[in-house]
């Protein structure tokens, strides 16, 4: 593990606007040094999204751009990040992507002379190269295409480069629904933390080239999907909210290829991570609502130093077009945040403690990223000898800390959701000791036709 | 001797050692195929399906039952075609093109297989064409589509377009996904809709009976 102790050891310092390591945008936007900004994200309402279409997108994101940046120049916020989040025909060919992209520095420019106002832009290409069943990582047209945009994207402008990778995801969709812990951290800490090596060393190398940042990955399609489904009464909360603890495992891994936040906004495991690199994190909750239902609305802001919205389609509401009214929202919650650490520790952390507090006590997925729990299973991971004792260290804490709270009255205690405590436990004291014999194992128990071992190097050095 | 109650029972409870037990037992005391299906393994499911619909179990739980059903299947169906007995109704199940989202897709499946349907799963990203040739090759009764992007909305209601096109205008279409609505699917030409993958079993019902 590279990282072997943590930036923050003592909760009290995780928290928002406030990170060891903050980041200085080339128009002085500090990220991480006292002040939380806004990230705003934004999506199409339903088109097709084709090159006969583009004149009609084009001016969906001109719109976006243009409004969004003029009502933040309004409420005077001194700085914005935009995230592009694209969508996959946009990755699929960059010329489409880059097209907006365009727009998008354009009018980030545009503010910036008209009202003074330093925004910024990530870029988030998606992950394609599952579009190939089983998945093809390693090379391959979609990976070319979502590396020539994250490089076209770079040397136009944009500052921040990140990705929602799925490596691993093949094997961890079908472990969710199944309930199966082991599978989990094979995904995981495995399969993934093989992958994310892979890329980030890509990102990286096309960030420093352009003199842009490497931000960081999320665990969306892990860590998020067990959320949606245990918020859809899928699968246990209980069972999800371990699962959150061992996808910082994998989503460390960027991190130690360079990433140097701040770590894009759908992944809470970023408190953990805040925790472990002292680089600066985007989240996201209440008021992300628009795009899904998180069950941590007000703790997520207590480690943000960028707050975000998620996601929202262009669509009119009564306030104006809803990236507009979300740029609004957003605004407002970074003023009380940066109102109360204007008056000093003491009101920053009470403000935080409340956000924490507020929502702590209603599900168990919100108890793992408050910044106590963070640092208990950040500390675990950094004491951890390689990833995959890593992925167990850190689900043993989380079920420690899960099990503390139902049995000492701090979290609801359904004896349908708690057996799930000792059934994951018991997994866990199954697994080898070693990773090699852990992957043996997976190796005979993993469905093969949705899953090829050779696009994650097993057997060759790079493993 | 095991009766249909008990591998009704072992069905529920998932176990799969005992429903491979119990159905040569079954099979061999002269016990018809077909009563095998219509009175153990469908009402089973049905079982195991109101309970997750009333949250009493979880997915997990849900899918050992529907693993213990696929063994019974796997000695049953022989059974079956022997006896010239098919499935009641055939189903082509798919994600539309773009779009790769197919988790809630393969809940519906499980349930529309626990119901007694034959379902050949596309998987994700299927185009138009591939459902058509899937049509033409399994002919089915129902075709389900799934669609979780607002931007692959406009996939599905191709797909749709592209199906009746094809002269399938009798053919079921049953769609689903987060962004899609009753009034959606009415406006795209399908014949139902459900929300979720427990209604989805008396959707297709609903739109194959009218
Ligand atoms: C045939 O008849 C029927 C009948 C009923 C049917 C049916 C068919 N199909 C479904 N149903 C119904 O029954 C099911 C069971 O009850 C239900 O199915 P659901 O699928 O709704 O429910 C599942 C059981 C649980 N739900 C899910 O599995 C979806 C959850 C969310 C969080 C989600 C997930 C998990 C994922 N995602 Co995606 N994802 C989101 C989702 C947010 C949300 N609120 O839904 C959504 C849909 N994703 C989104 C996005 C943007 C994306 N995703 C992407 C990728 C992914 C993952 C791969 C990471 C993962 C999918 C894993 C998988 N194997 O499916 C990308 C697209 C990839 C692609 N080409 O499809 C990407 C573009 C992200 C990116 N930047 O790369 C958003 C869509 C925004 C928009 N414009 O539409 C999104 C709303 C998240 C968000 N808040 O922004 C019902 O809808």
């Amino acid at each position: 593990m590279k990282f072997t102790k943590l930036a923050i050891s003592n909760p009290v310092d995780l928290i928002y606007g406030n990170a060891p390591h903050p980041i200085t945008t080339r128009h002085g936007m500090v990220i991480g040094g006292g002040t939380v900004y806004p990230e705003l994200n934004f999506t199409l309402p339903d088109i097709d999204i084709r090159k006969e279409s583009m004149p009609a997108i084009a001016r969906h994101y001109k719109q976006i751009v243009t409004d969004a940046l003029e009502r933040a120049a309004e409420l005077d916020v001194p700085a914005v990040m935009l995230e592009f989040e694209t969508l996959p025909p946009m990755t699929e060919f960059p010329d489409l992507g880059m097209e907006v992209v365009d727009i998008l520095l354009h009018g980030i420019e545009h503010a910036r002379d008209k009202y003074g106002l330093r925004a910024t832009l990530r870029c988030t290409p998606n992950d394609n190269r599952e579009f190939v069943r089983p998945p093809v990582m390693r090379g391959g047209r979609y990976l070319d295409a979502m590396l020539e945009l994250f490089d076209r994207s770079a040397a136009a402008g944009t500052e921040f480069l990140s990705i929602e990778s799925v490596g691993g995801k093949e094997v961890h969709d079908d472990a969710l629904v199944n309930g199966d812990l082991r599978a989990v951290m094979f995904a995981l800490c495995v399969l993934g933390v093989r992958d994310m090596r892979f890329l980030w060393e890509h990102i990286v190398a096309i960030a420093s080239k352009h003199g842009a940042y490497a931000a960081g990955d999320t665990a969306c399609g892990f860590g998020n999907t067990a959320m949606v489904l245990a918020e859809r009464k899928m699968i246990p909360r209980l069972f999800a909210s371990v699962v959150r603890a061992i996808t910082a495992v994998r989503s460390l891994v960027a991190y130690e290829c360079g990433a140097v936040g701040p770590g894009k906004d759908c992944g809470y495991e970023n408190p953990i991570l805040k925790a472990i690199t002292g680089c600066p994190m985007s989240m996201e909750g209440k008021t992300a609502a628009c795009a899904h239902l998180s069950p941590m609305g007000n703790l997520a802001a207590a480690t943000a130093d960028l707050w975000s919205n998620e996601s929202v389609q262009n669509i009119k509401l009564l306030g104006g077009m809803a990236p507009t009214c979300y740029m609004e929202q957003l605004v407002y919650d970074c003023r009380l945040m940066n109102c109360a650490s204007g008056e000093g520790k003491e009101s920053a952390l009470t403000l935080r403690n409340w956000l924490v507090k507020s929502d702590a006590g209603h599900d168990p997925q919100a108890l793992i990223i408050s910044p106590e729990s963070s640092v208990r299973i950040a500390e675990s991971i950094v004491r951890s000898k390689s990833h995959y004792h890593a992925g167990i260290a850190a689900a043993r804490t989380a079920i420690t800390i899960l099990r503390e709270a139902t049995e000492g009255g701090c979290l609801p205690s359904d004896p349908r959701e708690t057996s799930w405590l000792q059934r994951m436990e018991d997994e866990l004291d199954e697994m080898p000791d070693t990773e090699d014999e852990f992957i043996d194992e997976m190796l005979e128990e993993v469905d093969r036709t949705k899953f090829n071992p050779d696009e994650y190097f097993f057997g060759q050095p790079h493993a | 001797m095991n009766t249909l109650e008990d591998l009704k029972t072992a069905v529920i409870n998932g176990k799969r050692k005992e429903v491979k037990a119990i159905m040569p037992d079954l099979l061999d005391s002269g016990f018809e195929p077909s009563a095998v299906l219509e009175q153990a393994l469908i009402p089973a499911m049905s079982v195991v399906g109101e309970r997750f619909k009333r949250n009493e179990i979880f997915v997990p739980e849900m899918l050992v039952a529907a693993r213990a059903m696929k063994e019974a299947m796997a000695q049953l169906e022989p059974r079956l075609v022997a006896a010239g007995i098919k499935p009641q109704y055939t189903a082509v199940i798919g994600t539309v093109e773009g779009d790769l989202h197919d988790i809630g897709k393969n809940l519906v499946a499980t349930m529309w297989k626990g119901t007694g349907f034959e379902v050949i799963d596309l998987g994700v990203n299927v185009s138009a064409d591939a459902f058509l040739a899937a049509i033409d090759q399994h002919k089915p009764h129902l075709v389900g589509l799934s669609a979780l992007l607002t931007t692959t909305m406009p996939a599905m209601k191709d797909t749709v377009a592209a199906i009746r096109n094809a002269g399938h205008t009798d053919l079921k279409i049953l769609v689903g996904g987060a962004p899609i609505t009753d009034s959606y699917a009415a406006e795209i030409g399908a014949d139902g809709y459900s929300r979720d993958a427990a209604s989805a079993v008396d959707a297709a019902r609903k739109a194959l009976a009218a």
